[in-house]
């Protein structure tokens, strides 16, 4: 390819000056004297839930901006980094944020996926983590021990399973269900056996409990088999990509059941002609009356022209929670913030008063949705734990 | 009785479906030895480009298939030119590694915001799904219409080897490069013209996955490349025959597994029938076993 040998050097050298220049484009050095936090922020910005990830930046700068980047005498400086929806990824990221930047704290990552590795570096590394969305348990918690430095601002899906199950026996009158699970994401899983074990519980029968990987894309064998027990309902506990898919082929093998599934549906992405009819469970309803709720909604649309769901109103909680913390601890020691944060209680919040329970946890009220055609939702109901 | 047929047809859409890729892998692999790992992405890029001829360019389904399959087929020329050319009498390991680069550059080339974006896009189908029901067991259109392209995908490949005179050329230079140069065969460009093949081939079978599966992403590329790679190698990689006999064995023992094992087994059997297989016939199904010429 190179005529002259010393063309590729030539090229590398070139590339590298690129590079340089544009890393130095983005810093601005903070003035001197000033006192400075830096917070980072995980979320999928690229791949396959990448609209979570929009509206959980959105969320945390709406939050940022309306504090004035201040927290008590601090500066907050922001950090955004993508984790693509990928653990490994997240793990690299979360490395990055805590050894290069020297944040003090991070909010996300969205998807439990990725939030577990991540808790686990930021907890070591006594950097304060607040999850706004993942809702597995195992984010807070490891092998029975609370990793002390680390939140959430989402309910847990035990909750969100157990709700699910209630109301599809309670409300939808299902008396047999299939579900449909991804047996290499925790998130899934963990929806997956709480319905199961409360569906079961309440009377319900289970008639298939079937499992696939991240990457596939056809489910024709499990779903011919499904259509031939007919169930009443489909649980289907994935994100909105996964769950369009799956819809789309149970309706052309002819199942009629009820789609019903978790916060993960809740994106523009969702294919709202398939799943339309489909109810799930959820943080946050943007028709929520409530004054919170609407100032929110308000200021979100003011500034990006768009209504807010449930990841850009927990994000938005999430940042509040740690501002809140910052300001009181009046100090960039994370052992301060995280007691702090231990013992707030009844923290005004969008998606509802926040108190932590020993797990780091919040104990809040669930929401149930309807999707319809239309890209919207039908508000159905409110569950209070 | 109906149940299983179900499934065996199930079995057969998605072994057709690794089929119309695993011709590309072979035919490469039989004429320079290679396995172009870039392939499961030349695959991703004529998905995404026939998604934009139907949904986007409003041309007419055939168009849009067409206009996919000469982009890639230039595609795989410029890849072949640039990143296997140089290399061609390099050690085998720096042109294997040299074909994970391409494979990695596309992806992340293509996930670009100014190029496809790294969004899930769901695709519209161009025409209605229609099911029809013979004797109590159901079939869709679409699996019709993805059996026939890969027929005729054969057929011609094998009239296009052992009939014509390019076919000639091909096999000639996957016997002897050099043996061929001095016979007057012009082997860069009968290389280059297999590229252009398999990469068309690879086009057509992205569009037909992004109507049966409709969604695409540019990772898309990966995994079926993956499976499609093994089933190449199952029925005997290099032999165009033996990629679509080991594409519909993946097919059906992927399904049949998830339909009447266990959906978590479907991965982790099919790979182990492809270890079994290659323990007792080290060549694949359809291989021949004498030793091969380097």
């Amino acid at each position: 390819m190179f005529k002259n040998k010393w063309g590729p050097v030539l090229l590398i050298l070139a590339l590298g000056l690129v590079l340089v220049a544009a890393g130095c484009g983005g810093k601005e050095p903070a003035k001197s004297g000033e006192k400075v936090i830096k917070v980072g922020l995980v979320a999928p910005l690229t791949g396959d839930v990448q609209s979570f990830g929009e509206y959980t930046k959105n969320g945390f700068l709406l939050a940022l901006e309306e504090a004035g980047y201040k927290a008590g005498d601090y500066k907050i400086e922001p950090v955004i980094v993508d984790d693509r929806n990928d653990a490994n990824e997240g793990a690299n990221v979360a490395t990055k944020l805590v050894s290069q930047d020297k944040v003090k704290a991070i909010i996300g990552p969205v998807t439990t996926r990725s939030a577990i590795p991540v808790s686990d570096i930021a907890n070591s590394n006594k950097v304060v983590m607040i999850a706004s969305t993942a809702t597995n348990e195992k984010v807070t918690v490891a092998d029975g021990k609370r990793k002390e430095y680390v939140f959430r601002a989402c309910f847990i899906d035990p909750f969100q399973g157990t709700i699910g199950a209630k109301f599809a026996l309670d409300t939808l009158k299902a008396k047999t269900a299939a579900v449909l699970y991804d047996q290499t994401n925790d998130y899934t899983i963990g929806l997956a056996n709480y319905f199961k074990d409360n569906f079961t519980k309440g009377g319900g029968e289970i008639v298939a409990f079937e499992a696939y990987s991240k990457d596939d894309k056809d489910f024709s064998a499990v779903l011919t088999n499904i259509a031939r027990k007919n169930p009443d309902l489909l649980y289907l506990p994935d994100y909105h990509q996964k769950v369009s898919i799956i819809g789309k082929q149970a309706r052309e093998k002819g199942i009629k059941a009820i789609f019903l599934g978790g916060d993960g549906w809740d994106s523009p992405d969702l294919d709202f002609a398939t799943m339309s009819g489909g109810y799930f469970t959820n943080h946050f309803s943007a028709d929520d009356p409530r004054p919170e709720v609407k100032s929110f909604v308000e200021k979100y649309k003011a500034k990006y022209n768009t209504t807010p769901e449930f990841c850009a109103a927990l994000s938005y909680d999430a940042t509040k929670l740690l501002l809140n913390a910052i300001a009181k601890a009046n100090s960039d020691d994370t052992t301060k913030i995280k007691d702090i944060l231990k013992d707030t209680k009844d923290f005004p919040a969008v998606s509802g008063k926040i108190s932590f329970d020993k797990d780091g946890n919040p104990t809040k009220a669930i929401t149930i949705l309807q999707v319809r055609e239309d890209k919207k939702y039908n508000y159905v109901t409110t569950v209070n734990p | 009785m109906e149940h299983f047929l179900d499934q065996v047809i199930n079995g057969l859409q998605l072994g057709f479906m690794y089929a119309l890729i695993a011709l590309g892998y072979t035919m490469v692999y039989g004429i320079i030895k290679l396995i172009n790992f870039a392939h499961g992405d030349v695959f991703m890029v004529g998905a995404f480009i026939g998604y934009f001829g139907f949904a986007q360019w409003g041309l007419p389904l055939p168009l849009a298939v067409i206009t996919a399959m000469a982009a890639c087929a230039v595609l795989g020329m410029i890849i072949e030119k640039i990143a296997y050319r140089p290399l061609r009498y390099a050690p085998t390991i720096s042109i294997l590694i040299s074909a994970l680069g391409v494979s990695l550059f596309l992806e992340y080339f293509c996930s670009l915001r100014f190029v496809f974006g790294p969004n899930y896009r769901v695709v519209q189908r161009p025409f209605e799904e229609v099911h029809w029901s013979l004797g109590g067991v159901t079939v869709t259109n679409i699996q019709v219409m993805v059996a026939a392209v890969v027929i005729v995908m054969l057929l011609m490949l094998q009239y296009l080897i052992y009939r014509t005179k390019i076919g000639m050329a091909m096999r000639t230079v996957s016997y002897d490069h050099d043996a061929a140069r001095l016979m007057g065969v012009n082997v860069d460009s009968v290389i280059s013209i297999t590229f252009a093949i398999g990469s068309a081939l690879a086009a057509a079978g992205g569009v037909l996955y992004a109507i049966a599966y409709p969604q695409i992403q540019p990772f898309m590329g990966i995994m079926p490349g993956l499976k499609a790679f093994t089933a190449a190698v199952l029925g005997g990689i290099g032999i165009i025959p033996g990629a679509v006999l080991g594409a519909l064995i993946m097919g059906q023992v992927e399904t049949l597994t998830a339909a009447f094992l266990s959906s978590q087994l479907r991965d982790a059997i099919a790979f182990a029938v492809l270890i079994i297989v290659l323990m007792v016939r080290p060549a694949g199904i359809l291989g021949k076993t004498n030793p091969e010429k380097v």
